[in-house]
């Protein structure tokens, strides 16, 4: 029974650490930057069974990319298990078989000896976790069996009973960080245990595990099984995996499961204490030694690898323990006296060593939050970065600043544009800037008076004006209603905008000749740079409603995009010419010199200027900041083709023809240039880790679900690999490579509470009342002293109190904890 | 005598009676509104329902506007400041500084306009008030004394009774609402032996000249008191003042009915020995004996009841007869009564139920927080003898007071007899912050009405959107949705001003070191007037509301947050005012209302599932806000700061443990703004 105990020998322990000895010593001398050679003298250096890594590239290829980089970081950490790093460049003379064609099918292999053993195409090997992971779990085959279902793993667990132990894990994916712990573990303790490794999560859950999403690491006790029928017993590492976590876990798995002793437990050390676990002792006489014996085995497989378990005989101590104790609890801080605990339920001593080491982490906590993010600090950008702008000096001199005596004047004077906000409000402070910006570019071009009144100062004006919210941006044209500006509070639009306006709504064309010239952008070519599409609407005579509705829309459209109306006697030459049935719109795309035509029968106000405003959306655009929120309220997922720099017009050209072909009617493609939209690295920062070369096409499935899928970067961007492609997504073939957070947005910091600060405020008064008066007379001979010290005792509940965290569901819950707090105090 | 002009004008009982009767007999003038008094109340309700279009009727019995301003205050300089200068443009931040103008559209209606003078006259006073209402054109009938008012049961009237007025012709009037805005103009009176000696404020001589060394006793302690004192301080003999309580000084009590310091001119004397003296006993212990020489003895009523009735005024016991160092024990030239004013119930008829308050004496008649009589519905007082509410707390009594109260009730009625609910400004919930601190910043309504009206906002489901009401008569919060016509299902703010909870009182010492507070943390102990959020998550109920806990204005809410006081009132501190109150209203609503740029929200857009309501309300909607170049520097900048910190994916991978957020929050680390910008990227 004795010896089943014992789930490792000493000896062991001692064999690990001599290997890890010879290993360093060993290879300690050897250079640890990347080793450069032709392929002849790489092959001359590989010795029988010692395994090396080499990378073959092309002599004229690029010195630095980012899996060289990755690659050199590799080669400290691989010589470490006696592995060589080499780049081998592939020069004209010496051609090898390893020596790729083109110059982005460059590949890793990985040689035992001169065997092959392996060849890595260079995405895989990602960043040096990767590179390791992989070289090890190549080069650990036999050692490290991959399993894809719960039958491999009970095969293995059959075959195993009464033999050897166990260590299985689960990790998300191969070459992550997790693998690569796992693996390097593997080497270590590869002979003496059989490792099993899985990246499948319906395996790790038929086990049994709970939140599946994270690496797992078990400890499979197979070695006591004799009975076959029987199953091994398992202990789930509790840490996060990394090779220190995994290595101390082995190592309280490999030490006694329970020892006797008979010394002062002040004095007792076993590999736990160092390992910074407690020790539990349970006290023990000679008449109940069977029993007692019998708890302890229970507690310790309960606290394995968590504290250490000791059996303390108490008749051959020397010491004196209290008498009714039972058990004996040992910190793992050096200098913290034994408690003498009488516990008599085995869970109140697993709680016991679960809450001390609660207690730990709370007070951990506790500190951190000291040093937390301080609710202080501003975390609103724009009012920080409003804030940090404040000194310097904007031309505000190029608009007008209106007051409450000079609003109406103004406005009524002359065709004006007015900014409403209030000088306190960042966002206001941020978009006057652009505003400004827009004053500079017009300087002395615009017919339109660029003025601003701030609503901190003349609210009555604003609120007469009808502007509640800041900042609001209104144009006031003699004769017509003021009109609110509605597009994105940038220098950009509100500038086009403010150009647009110099025409009316809509532009009453009174030719054939002079239509021809609006629909080719001639008559307003200054203005077409601003709106790439003009519309014109086209009635006979007599469609009064029609025309109303348009021009109704066209209205509605001002600022945005270029209208006119055409309703002469011989509108029939130009429906004709156009196609088009009476009434029509025309839609002239300038970029592409194309006009199209849209019949507008029964088309009320709202319908034309969706119509127009959904033909501003162009088929393959390039997504910027600015233009996102009209295709993202397409509601479709987004095909996007991340760019660094222009589009290579063979990708649009492939996605193009996609899309006439209808393969993407239910998406929204579109690219993104990194240049012109830095943000977009933010993006793919966020779909990949590592980040793979450019260009990246992307599929995300914003509104339902959240799932990013990426189309292999192996692949070339063209019409028939995207089409597979998007026929494998479309049947559920494909993985997604992340899926965007759904968190709501929760209040960033907590607030002061200061509800709990008044209430603990009234408790402290009732409570302190009697201790207050006796210092008074204390301290009466000294006036001033007792005015300090009462203004000390006034101080305190504040400093004490500053109660920063606020559950809302435990409201009062909160508020009684802090009564108590107070009564302790 | 001076008495009779504020006397009744009206005749005996028996002639009342008789017009009472009268009304029967033909169809009297209805109106919808009757007003009572043009004084500052009455001209300010006539006011609001000529704005609305109502039918209204104002009578008063002089013949212009303001007729006790025509006499009072008796030394012509009114103690309410006319502050013309503040070095701010904005209107309605100086009308907490104006407390003399009534509220109007016309900028020209604006006291400062008619007095240069920061205590002005008060014949300028009489003079603006005459303005306001012919400017306005105001519907007053001037020399109508209204002498008798009672209630005639109608089923089809909109609160089930008329209010039928007779005049002193015996004309008579019906009207479905009655406001009652005619002000305290009865003298306060105390009965004890001797008082038919004593003159009163309202009748005593003005002109120093008759005072020349004369020892002056004047009973009362308050403005009206002090007042008259300062007119004859440098040629009496010395005065004493006599008053039940101790007086109350207005800058400790902060309350503007108390003693101001414009009027305490002998305090200083006083306390500087110059023979002039305050005591304090209860009036109605004491008797004035008038001896043979005219001269007045102080005595107690005690020893005038132990002596026989023939006994002369010489032989009846004086106090320095048993103690011989009796303060009062010189005989007065002169007993002034400086006492005060009641409300005038005289001419209301029973059937009303126009009581006095029991609470601050009888100078009030007992009303409700929303100025509607206890007695009967459709009676509203108005003004300063609306001042039972707010007696003794805040401006109510006051032109600068009642002006908003007359407003908070103007609405009332028009939300209950034309459905034309309590106006009130719809807003997306990003403008939350916003909307509270302009109204913080600027409003007079709550700065001079504070602990009184409030204003309020509805939040609307999810908290998306909001409803901002100005001014509401908190104590009415209960009975908000009946009153306003506006619904609070979804949770409610209410923005009240308050000054500190001890800081204000007679026997305050209102310098005392570290009165001010700096720390945002320590903003609920702020002293000086500062706003103070309340937030419910259900509208509280009219028990919660009258057994809040003491010295609270209102309920204990869910939450509160109280902006830190400020020296200059100007609440827009980017950090000290404007942070802490975000991370409040937040933290209430469980949101993220933080502003950012178009470039943020795009990220967010593409990289997540949910966006920030700025960027939902903004962005989304083609109306983000785009960064500047100089802007952007700095974001780059606060961006710059935690970059160096590894990247953020393994704390991605901790931070989707369950309830793993506090440590999370903590291995982010202390750092600027784009930290937790940040932060809330890695979170999600």
């Amino acid at each position: 029974m004795q010896l089943q105990l014992m789930m490792s020998s000493g000896f062991n322990v001692f064999r690990v650490g001599i290997s890890f000895v010879i290993m360093c010593s060993f290879y300690m001398p050897t250079v640890d930057s990347l080793l450069e050679l032709s392929p002849q003298k790489y092959f001359s250096t590989l010795q029988p069974g010692k395994a090396s890594l080499a990378y073959f590239c092309q002599a004229d290829s690029p010195r630095t990319s980012v899996f060289l980089e990755e690659l050199n970081g590799a080669v400290r950490p691989l010589q470490d298990y006696g592995i060589s790093v080499a780049k081998v460049n592939c020069v004209k003379e010496e051609i090898s078989r390893y020596c790729g064609k083109e110059k982005d099918l460059m590949k890793a292999y990985l040689f035992k000896g001169n065997v092959l053993l392996r060849e890595f195409p260079t995405d895989t090997l990602f960043d040096v976790n990767a590179i390791v992971a992989h070289v090890l779990f190549a080069l650990l085959f036999n050692e490290v069996k991959y399993i894809t279902n719960l039958e491999d793993l009970q095969n293995i667990e059959n075959a195993l009973k009464g033999k050897a132990n166990i260590i299985f894990s689960y990790v998300r994916a191969i070459g992550i960080p997790e693998h690569r712990a796992v693996m390097e573990a593997a080497f270590v303790y590869g002979t003496t245990y059989q490792f099993v490794l899985t990246t499948e999560i319906a395996l790790l859950e038929s086990i049994g595990s709970e939140d599946v999403e994270y690496a797992h690491l078990y400890f499979f006790h197979c070695k006591l099984v004799l009975d076959l029928t029987q199953q091994c017993r398992r202990t789930l590492m509790e840490q996060p995996l990394t090779t220190l976590n995994i290595h101390l876990f082995i190592k309280t798995m490999k030490a006694p499961l329970l020892t006797e002793v008979a010394e002062d437990p002040q004095q007792v050390s076993t590999v736990h204490l160092q390992l910074g676990l407690p020790l539990v002792f349970i006290v023990s006489q000679q008449a109940t030694y069977e029993a007692d014996r019998r708890t302890a085995e229970w507690v310790a497989w309960r606290l394995l690898g968590k504290a250490g378990v000791l059996l303390l005989l108490r008749d051959s101590l020397e010491v004196n323990i209290p008498q009714h104790a039972n058990v004996v609890f040992k910190r793992a801080e050096k200098g913290v006296p034994v408690e003498f605990l009488v516990l008599h339920d085995v869970d109140l001593i697993i709680s016991h060593v679960e809450h001390s080491m609660h207690i730990e982490e709370i007070q951990e906590d506790e500190d951190d939050d000291m040093e937390g993010p301080d609710i202080d600090v501003q975390d609103d950008e724009v009012a920080e970065t409003v804030f940090r702008d404040r000194k310097r000096k904007l031309p505000l001199e190029l608009t007008v600043e209106l007051t409450e005596e000079t609003f109406n004047a103004t406005v009524m004077a002359s065709d004006s544009i007015v900014l409403f906000y209030a000088g306190w409000q960042a966002v206001s402070m941020a978009f006057l800037q652009s505003y400004i910006d827009v004053a500079v570019k017009l300087k002395g071009t615009s017919t339109m008076l660029l003025t601003r009144i701030n609503c901190a100062d003349w609210s009555d004006v604003c609120t007469k004006q009808n502007v509640t919210e800041f900042p609001i941006v209104k144009m006031y044209k003699k004769g017509e209603n003021p009109v609110s500006y509605a597009g994105m509070l940038g220098t950009k639009d509100l500038l086009k905008f403010i150009q647009l306006n110099r025409i009316s709504y809509p532009v009453n064309i009174t030719s054939i000749q002079e239509a021809e010239e609006y629909l080719s952008g001639e008559l307003y070519k200054d203005l077409i740079s601003y709106s790439s599409v003009s519309v014109l609407g086209l009635f006979s005579p007599t469609m009064t409603t029609a025309k109303e509705d348009f021009s109704e829309a066209g209205n509605y459209l001002k600022g945005y995009v270029i209208t006119g109306i055409y309703s002469e006697e011989d509108v029939l030459l130009l429906s004709n010419k156009y196609a088009a049935s009476l009434p029509a719109l025309l839609l002239a795309r300038h970029t592409e010199g194309k006009i199209e035509s849209i019949p507008l029968a029964n088309t009320h106000a709202e319908d034309i200027v969706q119509i127009v405003t959904d033909a501003l959306l162009e088929m393959f655009p390039e997504i910027t900041v600015e233009n996102l929120p009209s295709y993202f309220r397409l509601q479709k997922p987004l095909l996007i083709l991340f760019s660094d720099g222009s589009i290579n017009p063979q990708y649009k050209k492939a996605i193009l023809t996609l899309v006439k072909q209808k393969y993407l009617d239910s998406l929204t493609p579109c690219w993104l240039n990194l240049k012109n939209t830095p943000v977009g690295k933010g993006i793919l920062q966020a779909y990949f880790d590592p980040l793979p070369p450019l260009p990246l096409l992307v599929l995300v499935n914003l509104h339902s679900g959240g799932q990013v899928f990426a189309f292999p970067s192996d692949q070339a961007i063209i019409e028939e690999n995207l089409v597979l492609w998007l026929k494998k997504l479309e049947a559920g073939l494909e993985n997604h490579i992340t899926i965007l957070p759904a968190q709501e947005w929760k209040p960033p910091l907590p607030a002061y509470d200061f509800l709990s600060m008044m209430d603990a405020a009234t408790s402290q008064h009732s409570t302190r009342k009697i201790p207050q008066c006796m210092k008074e007379t204390d301290v009466q001979e000294n006036d001033k002293e007792q005015h300090e010290d009462k203004s000390a005792v006034r101080k305190e509940p504040i400093e004490t109190l500053r109660i920063k965290h606020w559950n809302r569901s435990n409201w009062f819950k909160e508020a009684e904890k802090s009564f108590r707090h107070d009564k302790e105090l | 005598m001076g008495l009779s002009a504020v006397a009744p004008l009206w005749g005996p009982p028996g002639l009342l009676l008789a017009i009472a009767l009268h009304p029967a007999l033909s169809v009297p003038p209805r109106r919808d509104y009757c007003v009572l008094g043009a004084g500052p109340a009455g001209l300010q309700m006539a006011y609001f329902l000529q704005r609305a279009g109502r039918d209204y009727e104002v009578f008063e019995r002089s013949p212009r506007p303001g007729s006790f301003f025509t006499r009072y205050p008796r030394h012509r300089k009114l103690i309410s400041i006319n502050k013309r200068y503040t070095g701010k443009a904005n209107a309605e931040f100086n009308l907490r500084h104006d407390w003399n103008s009534l509220l109007s559209h016309d900028p020209r209606l604006l006291f400062r306009h008619y007095s240069r003078a920061y205590f002005p006259d008060a014949r300028d006073m009489v003079r603006y008030l005459g303005d306001f209402a012919d400017t306005l054109g105001l519907r007053i009938q001037y020399n109508t004394t209204i002498a008798h008012v009672t209630l005639d049961k109608d089923r089809r009237a909109w609160n089930g009774h008329y209010f039928i007025l007779t005049d002193q012709k015996g004309q008579v009037h019906q009207c479905s609402v009655l406001l009652v805005a005619t002000g305290l103009s009865v003298p306060n009176q105390v009965d004890f032996p001797g008082s038919e000696n004593v003159e009163g404020y309202e009748s005593v001589s003005i002109d120093p000249e008759d005072f020349i060394g004369q020892n002056v006793l004047i009973l009362g302690r308050g403005n009206s008191a002090f007042e008259t004192a300062e007119n004859i301080l440098g040629v009496t003999n010395f005065i004493h003042m006599l008053s039940r309580s101790r007086v109350r000084l207005s800058w400790a009590t902060h309350y503007v009915g108390d003693l101001r310091a414009i009027n305490n001119g002998l305090l200083d004397t006083y306390q500087l020995k110059s023979l002039d003296g305050l005591l304090e006993s209860d009036l109605r212990d004491l008797a004035i004996l008038k001896d043979s020489k005219g001269k007045f003895h102080v005595t107690l009523k005690f020893f005038l009841e132990e002596a026989s009735t023939n006994q002369s005024a010489d032989a009846i016991t004086l106090p320095q007869d048993d103690n011989d160092n009796f303060a009062m024990r010189v005989p007065y030239d002169r007993v002034i009564r400086c006492l005060g004013w009641n409300f005038d119930f005289s001419i209301f008829n029973k059937s009303l139920r126009l009581n006095s308050g029991n609470a601050f004496g009888k100078k009030y008649p007992l009303i409700r927080a929303s100025y509607e009589s206890k007695g009967s519905r459709g009676l509203f007082i108005l003004g300063t003898a609306s001042h039972s509410v707010d007696y003794r707390k805040s401006a109510g009594g006051f032109i600068h007071g009642f002006r908003y109260t007359v407003r908070a009730v103007h609405r009332l009625l028009e939300h209950r007899h034309h459905s034309v609910a309590w106006p009130a400004t719809e807003l997306p919930i990003t403008q939350l912050t916003s909307s509270i601190l302009r109204r913080v910043n600027e409003a007079s309504g709550l700065y001079q009405m504070f602990g009184v009206l409030a204003d309020v906002i509805l939040l609307k489901e999810n908290a998306m959107a909001f409803e901002y009401l100005e001014e509401f008569p908190i104590q009415m919060l209960a009975q908000l949705e009946t009153l306003t016509g506006r619904k609070a299902r979804h949770g409610l703010f209410v923005i009240n001003m308050e000054y500190g909870r001890n800081f204000s009182g007679p026997d305050k010492d209102v310098f005392f070191d570290d009165r001010s507070v700096g720390h945002t943390e320590d903003a609920w102990q702020s002293n000086f007037l500062h706003p103070v959020i309340y937030y419910y998550r259900y509208l509280p109920t009219e028990q919660e509301v009258r057994f809040r806990p003491a010295h609270w204005p209102l309920p204990r809410p869910t939450a509160i947050h109280h902006i830190v006081e400020d020296f200059l009132t100007d609440w827009t501190a980017p950090i000290g005012h404007i942070l802490p109150l975000r991370r409040f209203l937040e933290n209430c609503l469980d949101t993220d209302l933080r502003s950012f740029y178009a470039e943020s929200c795009f990220l967010f857009a593409l990289t997540r599932q949910k966006l920030p309501p700025f960027c939902q309300q903004g962005y989304l909607r083609m109306q983000g806000l785009m960064s500047t170049e100089s802007l952007w520097q700095h974001r780059v900048e606060t961006r710059l700061l935690r970059d160096d910190a590894p990247a953020g994916r393994d704390l991605a991978d901790s931070s989707q443990q369950p309830g793993d957020q506090e440590l999370l929050g903590a291995s982010l680390a202390p750092g600027p703004l784009a930290q937790s910008l940040d932060s809330n990227k890695e979170e999600l």
